[in-house]
């Protein structure tokens, strides 16, 4: 199953690091979420995209996880040579992870 | 108990003002608040600046006061905003000159400045003052040619400047929800050391700073439900406790609900229990949202703990520029008629031995915004666009590459059509670093003016 099917997710920059919140649509999927989207799949997920590391932080009252990649952008918005200099796509990119 | 209603009015350099115009009609706000600076607008305007000396603030600010100025007369509402970038003073000239044209008197505007530190760092260095990257701990290169360096300042100058009577506060570079607590602080009389409050209030600023994200803009759910047209930006009504209900002018597009104001809680933050900003360090981890009504829900719930004993410096410098052409190949085999373009660029650049720090190929259609994540291209693609980007320190040189891209619609694979190229971008770094708050904020100046009353 996709992460798409049963999360929303929205990401931001902030110089060379990007964030993604990842949420479940229905909170009974919270649990799920939290159980196998672990910072070291996404690390995996983001293998030749993101160059450091990956945090996760929890925040259940609103069904959320959220990541913290480092050295993501390619040096970051005014300096990355990527289309995606912003790294706006990251979450739908979060969504096509596949978690079983 | 006492609320006062808070408008978001612009979430960037060059975002429209149907959105505040509409809110300053139907929205029965007290204040409206604008954050203009992003990273790069900073540079941008340093670049501005470096040109015209009148320059250096956000070139929209005509327009939007153009708009706005007559609320601040006939409805009492007051304006907070960023928009004066490297050029807070010229701003307010702008400001000044444009409510004259109006026929609008009696106007009060402040601006804050002490934000723009680039006249410190020789000072700095000398005293031996870290610079170290906020991030990676590197030491910082003051060799590099330097455009712009700003401390994010917080709230308590533009507080003052409302205590002062201002119906107009415009700053530099302050943290981006600085513009939105700034209200709630004054009219609430909030101390210093309330820390709750202020973290309620920097988490409103936070909803409230990048326009209608949190009103269905950008929003990764049911964004086809979604009516685009003529968006609320949000509105925030925050009583002496710090909680807030967010929402939008009735009649106005986009949706407040439990997932587009979740969506933008997170947006842009690390550790969610550590959201620091130089006024208080706010704990979100334990937030409550709750749907009082349709498009309208109320915020709790959030925590505060001291304001940092440091604060951030941005800086940016030149770094190389780059090129790049882009060119489109059709079925069939698109893809490998684009990847073998490619190959015969990058041997030629090797050949002709230009320069070159870095070569970038992208696919659009394929993986440029995906990259290595994107999945292989199906064979019956009907076209791929291949993006060409070099980059480099010799400008000259860097030019010589698009020029080695049109003979290959003669000379490479067939089908290629629309060749693009595009103009030379000059790159930036940023450099973050944090500073003892003790040697900004005695920098800090807040400037009055007023339109007195014609005589008639």
């Amino acid at each position: 199953m996709k992460l798409v099917e049963i999360a929303n997710a929205r990401c931001g920059d902030k110089g060379n690091k990007v964030n993604i919140a990842l949420f479940a649509k229905d909170p009974k999927d919270y649990k799920l979420l939290h159980e196998h989207v672990t910072a070291e799949k996404v690390a995996q997920h983001f293998q030749g995209l993101v160059k450091g590391e990956v945090v996760r932080y929890e925040v259940p009252s609103i069904y959320g996880l959220n990541f913290v990649l480092s050295d993501a952008l390619a040096g970051g918005g005014s300096a990355s040579l990527r289309v995606d200099n912003l790294g706006k796509c990251f979450a739908s990119n979060l969504l096509r992870m596949s978690i079983f | 108990m006492k609320k006062i209603r808070i408008g978001a009015a612009q979430g960037f350099y060059g975002d429209t003002i149907e959105g505040a115009l509409y809110t300053a009609k139907y929205g029965d706000v007290d204040y409206l608040c604008f954050d203009c600076l992003a990273e790069l607008t900073m540079a941008i305007l340093a670049k501005d600046k470096a040109k015209d000396d009148q320059s250096g603030y956000t070139k929209d600010l005509s327009n939007t006061m153009k708009a706005l100025l007559p609320f601040v007369k006939e409805k009492g509402i007051k304006l907070l905003t960023n928009a004066g970038g490297v050029n807070p003073m010229a701003a307010k000239d702008e400001i000044i000159r444009v409510a004259k044209s109006l026929g609008i008197s009696e106007l009060k505007v402040a601006v804050i400045t002490g934000d723009d530190v680039m006249p410190n760092l020789p000072q700095w260095q000398q005293q031996g003052i870290s610079l170290a990257h906020i991030d990676s701990g590197e030491v910082f290169n003051a060799e590099r040619e330097y455009l712009f360096a700003n401390a994010y300042l917080g709230v308590w100058p533009i507080v003052e400047a409302l205590q002062q009577g201002a119906d107009i506060v415009i700053t530099g570079r302050t943290t981006d929800s600085a513009q939105f607590l700034a209200p709630a602080a004054f009219e609430f009389g909030w101390k210093k050391d309330q820390w709750n409050q202020l973290a309620h209030g920097i988490v409103m600023g936070h909803l409230l700073e990048c326009s209608a994200q949190s009103t269905g803009g950008n929003y990764s759910g049911n964004w086809e439900e979604i009516d685009f047209n003529q968006i609320g930006y949000p509105i925030a009504e925050i009583d002496e406790t710090g909680t807030f209900v967010v929402s939008k002018a009735d009649g106005s597009g986009g949706l407040v609900s439990f997932d587009t104001v979740r969506e933008q809680l997170l947006y842009e933050i690390h550790d969610p229990a550590n959201y620091i900003t130089p006024d208080v360090v706010a704990d979100l981890s334990h937030v409550q949202l709750e749907e009082v009504a349709k498009n309208e829900i109320r915020v709790s719930n959030v925590f505060g703990k001291p304001a940092p004993e440091r604060l951030k410096v941005v800086m940016g410098y030149t770094n190389g520029y780059m090129i790049q052409t882009l060119i489109g190949y059709s079925w069939p085999h698109a893809f490998n008629k684009a990847r073998r373009a490619a190959q015969i660029i990058e041997q030629q650049v090797r050949d002709k031995k230009i320069p070159v720090d870095e070569l970038h190929f992208d696919y659009l259609g394929y993986n440029s915004l995906h990259g290595p994540l994107a999945t292989p291209p199906d064979d019956s693609i009907n076209e791929i666009y291949l993006r060409l980007v070099a980059r480099g320190n010799d400008k000259r040189m860097l030019n010589l590459i698009p020029r080695l891209v049109p003979p290959l619609a003669l000379n490479g694979p067939p089908s290629l059509g629309g060749l693009i190229n595009l103009a030379p971008r000059q790159l930036l770094g940023m450099w973050a670093t944090l500073v003892d708050r003790t040697i900004i904020e005695p920098q800090v100046e807040i400037h009055f003016e007023t339109i007195a009353q014609e005589v008639s």
